[in-house]
């Protein structure tokens, strides 16, 4: 019998990473319902190269969470046909650059058989996906494949910013009856935050955004990992005097246009924020998606700081092509100085 | 089927063989844009399909198994609506008859046999999980992975290669490296076994060893029926320009419905294609009067509950096509 290395389960109000909130809610989604099944390339045992499933498979049995052949296809192809057994899948693709392999199965059958089957069958899968970038990791190690995901017809994606959201968007993503690509910011993993996991999974409706910090003169569109970037940035701007509001965007797909637009209609300038290269990334969809809707109240440009449209770096790269503090602050100025020609 | 029965086994496959050339008869009349016919293999579809327990199996086709389909009694005119256009999938309801929407991709649904038998094994129902899959889809990495997992657990898998000799163009020996797919099994320490996919009774007693040998615990099984596709890859394909007329002469010679009905009565016979001529009319009947789907059902089915985005999309449709 392997231990329980997660220690004691938090009683209220308690101090936990990113990582401990996500495997607290694989715990409480596990005992909740018998039919959530955690599988993948070394969940079991291990808990996970990130210990996001850490002492599971010695609380619920190796029926319940067990390790899977090293082959991404064969990962989701089997979660299809459990889900079609009536059971709740939560695999997890090790890291972001090997759901690659996997993209057959996800886009061709995960995301087409409740379609055709008109309904019959649901595919009510978690995949779990550690994405983004910022730990200096090998290739493949570090992308960014919110776009991808979010351009499939009958797929939800969405991304947690922080350990208390982490928590809720996984209960629900795994409660929710269709596939959910969840999109965790492994830059985040350790990143701690005080809350209360024993209360009630909170409605986070899907397709809703979060305003994490208000403010009037511009707004930060971002999620996942690039959310507490922004928050600094909001931080040096105040400074100066300048009031950012950051808006974590969370589900990717669908997005919350109506937020976008609450948000940004208030604001006036936008800024986009993302890791994924510029060229069809998303912020080309959330920036047309606030001209169509603010386009009056607008005083300047959308703008985009993104990822360059390059391989995702090696380590000593990887600050350059990340979106920087200074990068985003131009681009604030940027939008603030903007004078019609 | 509990037992091998020639009667029976023989009827289906008939009905098989009828409908098939009914399809192409309705495809050249202009009423299926596209068909895969499946000439040929009667025996493979029908002699496996019979050998399982509709109350706990289930099947994982191609987009060429309506011998498979017939054989397990799915309705045939939502079967074929996948060809006719109407659904992608089909109509039929999956859940109900215990078989899969109709798959495109070649491979595509190996794996999710493996997943079905993992969640019937955890369930303890004694089921069974069979997929359909050809030489040519055999090639495919899913394919693979999917017998490495199932051995790997111990699934109650049953993987029916269909071989029929060609990959569209693409001959066995030009597809399948060394040969043999079922020799691929060896290589995952499971059963694999060769069988005659001409000769019903035979694939009917193998694939009946195999789901029982899944029932039973002993794990997965590769089965490889050698057959052969008598007709094009699809109505659009033309085998006069890579294979040969003394070869699908010499196959017709082997045709696994006359092979049947050779020992039967000439009773049993006329009654059977009786029966398939009754069949076909009310497919025939089924299919011109299926009808288009409404086109609301273009913005359906995406998800449980639609996003707002789709009912967005959805309205603006809506209005741009009342005007």
């Amino acid at each position: 019998m392997l231990e329980d290395r997660t220690g004691a389960e938090p009683r209220g109000n308690a101090e936990l990473s990113l990582q401990q909130a996500l495997n607290l809610a694989l715990r409480h989604a596990c005992e909740d319902d018998d039919r959530v099944l955690v599988f993948g390339e070394d969940v079991g045992r291990l808990g996970g190269v990130f210990r996001v499933t850490d002492g599971l498979q010695a609380k619920f049995g190796e029926q319940r969470v067990f390790d899977t052949p090293l082959a991404e296809s064969g990962i989701m192809g089997m979660a299809v046909g459990l889900a079609m057994a009536g059971w709740r899948p939560v695999p997890e693709i090790q890291f972001d650059g090997f759901a690659f392999p996997a993209i057959d199965q996800i886009v061709n059958q995960v995301a087409r058989l409740h379609y055709r089957s008109r309904g019959v069958l649901t595919m009510p899968i978690t995949l779990r996906l550690p994405s983004f970038g910022g730990i200096r990791a090998p290739e493949h190690h570090g992308e960014s494949l919110e776009s991808l995901f979010a351009h499939v017809p009958g797929l939800k994606v969405v991304s947690p910013s922080s350990p208390r959201e982490g928590y809720h968007l996984l209960r629900q993503s795994i409660a929710d009856p269709d596939p959910v690509i969840f999109m965790e910011p492994k830059p985040r993993y350790w990143h701690r935050e005080s809350f209360d996991p024993t209360q009630p999974v909170e409605a986070l409706p899907v397709g809703t955004s979060r305003v994490v910090r208000q403010g009037k003169h511009a707004t930060l569109v971002a999620w996942g990992a690039t959310v507490a970037r922004c928050l600094q940035v909001a931080e040096l701007a105040a400074e100066d005097g300048v009031e950012l509001e950051v808006l974590d965007l969370r589900w990717l797909k669908p997005v919350d246009a109506d937020g976008l637009a609450a948000s940004v209609g208030r604001t006036r300038r936008a800024v986009v924020v993302h890791e994924a290269p510029l060229t069809a990334g998303l912020g080309a969809e959330v920036s047309t998606l606030i001209t169509e809707r603010c386009f009056g109240e607008l005083r300047a440009p959308v703008q985009r700081v993104t990822g360059f449209d390059v391989p995702y770096p090696s380590g000593p790269l990887e600050d350059e092509y990340l979106p920087s503090i200074d990068r985003i602050l131009t681009a604030v100025q940027t939008t603030l100085e903007y004078r019609r020609g | 089927m509990e037992k091998a029965d020639l009667r029976e086994l023989h009827r289906l496959m008939l009905v098989a063989r009828r409908v098939d050339e009914e399809a192409i008869a309705l495809q050249r009349q202009g009423v299926l844009p596209g068909y895969a016919p499946m000439r040929g293999q009667e025996a493979a579809q029908v002699g496996s399909a019979a050998a399982l327990d509709l109350t706990r199996d289930f099947a994982f086709p191609n987009y060429r198994d309506l011998g498979a389909a017939t054989a397990m009694g799915v309705d045939l005119v939502g079967y074929l609506s996948t060809h006719l256009g109407t659904w992608h999938g089909g109509m039929y309801d999956p859940k109900a008859s215990r078989l899969a929407p109709v798959n495109a991709v070649v491979g595509g649904a190996v794996p999710h046999a493996v997943g079905w038998a993992m969640g019937a094994k955890l369930d303890d129902t004694g089921g069974v999980a069979i997929t359909y899959f050809g030489d040519g889809a055999s090639s495919q990495g899913d394919v693979h992975e999917a017998m490495n997992f199932a051995a790997v657990y111990r699934l109650p898998v049953v993987f029916f290669c269909q071989n029929n000799g060609w990959a569209i163009s693409v001959p066995t020996e030009r597809q399948v490296a060394g040969g043999s797919v079922a020799a691929r099994a060896a290589g995952y320490g499971i059963e694999g076994v060769r069988v005659d996919g001409n000769d019903v009774l035979a694939v009917f007693e193998t694939t009946r060893e195999a789901v029982l040998r899944g029932r039973d615990g002993g794990g997965p099984t590769v089965l490889e029926a050698m057959t052969y596709r008598m007709g094009p890859h699809s109505t659009s394909d033309d085998p006069g320009r890579y294979r040969t007329l003394e070869e699908e002469r010499a196959w017709a010679e082997r045709d696994p419905v006359a092979r049947a009905a050779r020992q039967l009565s000439a009773d049993d016979v006329a009654e059977a294609e009786a029966h398939a001529a009754d069949v076909v009319r009310q497919v025939r009947e089924g299919l011109v009067t299926v009808g288009d789907r409404p086109t609301e059902e273009l913005f359906s089915f995406v998800y449980r509950e639609p996003t707002k985005a789709l009912l967005d999309q959805q309205h603006a449709w809506k209005e741009a096509a009342d005007v």
